[in-house]
C-alpha cells in the first residue's frame, strides 16, 4: 500500500469533531447484536477521557431502517429526527454524536436537505410543533461516535494496557477495517478521509499498533443493504456480498476485522457461520474464522476490560484466538455466565467453525 | 461422515467477476499459434449473425472467441461442439479470419488439454 498518495487524499477530507459535551444517540440494533459496544463507548468517553456525554432515554429510532426499506416517507423521517434535535436542545447540548452509521448518514442527509431547501425545514418545524409542541436548534457539530474515538485515539493508546501486536512474534496484527457505507459514501466531506480512503478506522488501527490490510474489495459493502436482508428470499444477495469480501481478504490472512457500523459486524460475523454451514468453508486458520469487532470493543480490549464484560461471548466467530495472540487474559469458565454468575446457557456448537467453551 | 449443508432458505449468488489470473490462457496461445488469423478478429459478430447453427441453438462464434481470449475455457468444448463446420462465417468475415480452422483448432487444443490433464 502506497501511503503517501493516500495521506494526501486523507488530508483533503478532514472534519471538525467537537471536543466535549456530546448528546449521544444510540443505535436501534447494536445493543442486541453487540451489547457491550455502546456501554464501552460511554465508559471510555466519560471515565477514561473525562468528557461530558449525555445518554438520553427518550430518543427513538431515527427511522433509518424503515426509510431505506421504503416503508417510512422522508417527511416522517425528518420530523422524527427533528424531535431528536429537540431533545438535544432541551438537554442543553449542541454537539450530536450518533452511534449508528445509518443514523449518521440520515442526520447528514436531513441537515443537507434543510440547508438547500429552507422551506422544508420550516415545514418540518411546523409539523414537530403541531405534533409535540417542541422546538429545536440544529446541532453545531454532528459526529459519528467513531469520529470521537478517532479524535482521541492517541489518548486511548496512551492509556492502553495492550497493543494490536502478536505477543509471540512482536509483529503488528493484520487488521481489516470496514467502514459502513453511509459513513462517507453519500457525503464524502462529512467523513474523515472521504469515501475512497476513509481514515477513521485506519487511524485507530495505526495508533493502537496494528497494520491495515489493503485488499481489493476493501470498499465493498458488507451486504446489509436493508431490503436485501429484511426479505428472507433476498438474503442471498447479502450473503454473496460478504462472501465476495471474505474471498478477497482471505489471501492476506487477516487476524481480525474492525467495523464502525451496526450492520457490518453483524453480517461479517454471522455470515461466516452461515457460509460455513452452507458450504463448509471457513476463512481463518484451523476453522477459527476471522473474528469481527466494533471499534469500541477493540478500544475496550486494549484498555484491559474483561472480554466477557464487553460482550465478546456473543460473537459468532470466537474472539479467543485473537485474545490469546495479543495476550489478553480471560476466564474461559465465565464465558457464558451472566451477572452474579447466572448461567446464560450454552449455545449449539457450529458444524465447522471452531467453538470455544469450557 | 460428510456433514449435510444447512438450508437457511437462501443461497449464495455466484460471482460473475472474471478473474484473469485464475483463468487458463494456454488454450488461446496454442490456438493463436495454430491459426494466427485469430489475431485479426475485431469481434464484429458477422460470423454469429450468419451462423446456421446459431439460428437453432445459442451458439455464437463471437462469444466463443471472447471466452477463449478471456481464458474462460471451462465450458468451451460444449460450445464449439455446436458448430457444423459449414463455413458460412468464413465467407462473411470482413477480416478474413479462417473461422472453420479456428473452430477445429479450438476443439483440438481443448481435447489435448483434457488428455494431458487426465
Amino acid at each position: 500500500m502506497k501511503l503517501e498518495g493516500k495521506r494526501l487524499i486523507w488530508q483533503d477530507y478532514q472534519k471538525e469533531i467537537a471536543d466535549d459535551h456530546y448528546f449521544y444517540a444510540r443505535s436501534c440494533i447494536r445493543q442486541t447484536f453487540f451489547p457491550g459496544a455502546e456501554a464501552i463507548f460511554i465508559k471510555i468517553v466519560k471515565d477514561e477521557l473525562g468528557k461530558d456525554i449525555h445518554d438520553n432515554q427518550h430518543h427513538t429510532s431515527c427511522t433509518g431502517i424503515g426509510y431505506h426499506s421504503d416503508v417510512v416517507p422522508f417527511d416522517t423521517t425528518m420530523t422524527v429526527i427533528a424531535r431528536q434535535f429537540a431533545l438535544m436542545t432541551e438537554a442543553g447540548y449542541e454537539n450530536y454524536a450518533a452511534s449508528c452509521i445509518t443514523s449518521f448518514g440520515l442526520y447528514t442527509e436531513v441537515l443537507e436537505t434543510w440547508h438547500h431547501f429552507p422551506e422544508k425545514e420550516a415545514q418540518i418545524r411546523e409539523y414537530l410543533f403541531k405534533a409535540t409542541g417542541r422546538e429545536f436548534n440544529k446541532p453545531k457539530n454532528l459526529a459519528h461516535a467513531s469520529d470521537i474515538v478517532y479524535k482521541f485515539r492517541h489518548q486511548i493508546a496512551a492509556k492502553a494496557k495492550y497493543k494490536l501486536v502478536d505477543k509471540n512474534t512482536g509483529e503488528p496484527l493484520k487488521v481489516v477495517e470496514h467502514i459502513g457505507c453511509h459513513y462517507s459514501k453519500m457525503f464524502p466531506h462529512k467523513g474523515i478521509g472521504g469515501a475512497e480512503y476513509p481514515y477513521v478506522l485506519s487511524g485507530m488501527i495505526e495508533a493502537w499498533g496494528g497494520e491495515v490490510i489493503d485488499y481489493p474489495e476493501r470498499r465493498h459493502c458488507c451486504g446489509f443493504g436493508f431490503r436485501q436482508y429484511v426479505v428472507q428470499a433476498n438474503r442471498g444477495f447479502s450473503l454473496s456480498c460478504s462472501k465476495k469480501k471474505f474471498d478477497s481478504m482471505e489471501p492476506y490472512e487477516p487476524d481480525m476485522i474492525i467495523t464502525n457500523c451496526p450492520g457490518c459486524p453483524m453480517f461479517l460475523d454471522r455470515w461466516q457461520y452461515a457460509l460455513s454451514e452452507m458450504e463448509g468453508k471457513t476463512y481463518g486458520k484451523n476453522n477459527q474464522g476471522i473474528p469481527v469487532f466494533t471499534y469500541e470493543e477493540v478500544a475496550g480490549m486494549i484498555m484491559g476490560y474483561d472480554p466477557w464484560e464487553i460482550g465478546l461471548q456473543v460473537h459468532q466467530v470466537p474472539a479467543e484466538p485473537l485474545l490469546d495472540k495479543i495476550g489478553i487474559p480471560y476466564d474461559a469458565s465465565r464465558k457464558f455466565k451472566g451477572k452474579n454468575g447466572e448461567d446464560l446457557g450454552m449455545p449449539e456448537s457450529p458444524s465447522y467453525l471452531k467453538f470455544y467453551a469450557e | 461422515m460428510e456433514k449435510k449443508p444447512k438450508n437457511f432458505g437462501y443461497s449464495v449468488t455466484r460471482d460473475r467477476q472474471i478473474d484473469f489470473d485464475a483463468n487458463n490462457h494456454d488454450i488461446c496461445k496454442i490456438v493463436t499459434k495454430a491459426e494466427p488469423t485469430l489475431n485479426l478478429c475485431i469481434s464484429c459478430g458477422s460470423c454469429a449473425a450468419t451462423c446456421t447453427a446459431g439460428q437453432f441453438t445459442d451458439f455464437s462464434l463471437r462469444q466463443v472467441i471472447l471466452l477463449l481470449r478471456r481464458g474462460e475455457t471451462k465450458d468451451l468444448d460444449k460450445e464449439v461442439s455446436k458448430c457444423m463446420l459449414c463455413g458460412k462465417c468464413q465467407l462473411v468475415c470482413p477480416r478474413n479470419v479462417s473461422t472453420r480452422n479456428l473452430v477445429i483448432q479450438i476443439s483440438k487444443a481443448l481435447c489435448d488439454n483434457r488428455m494431458s490433464a487426465s
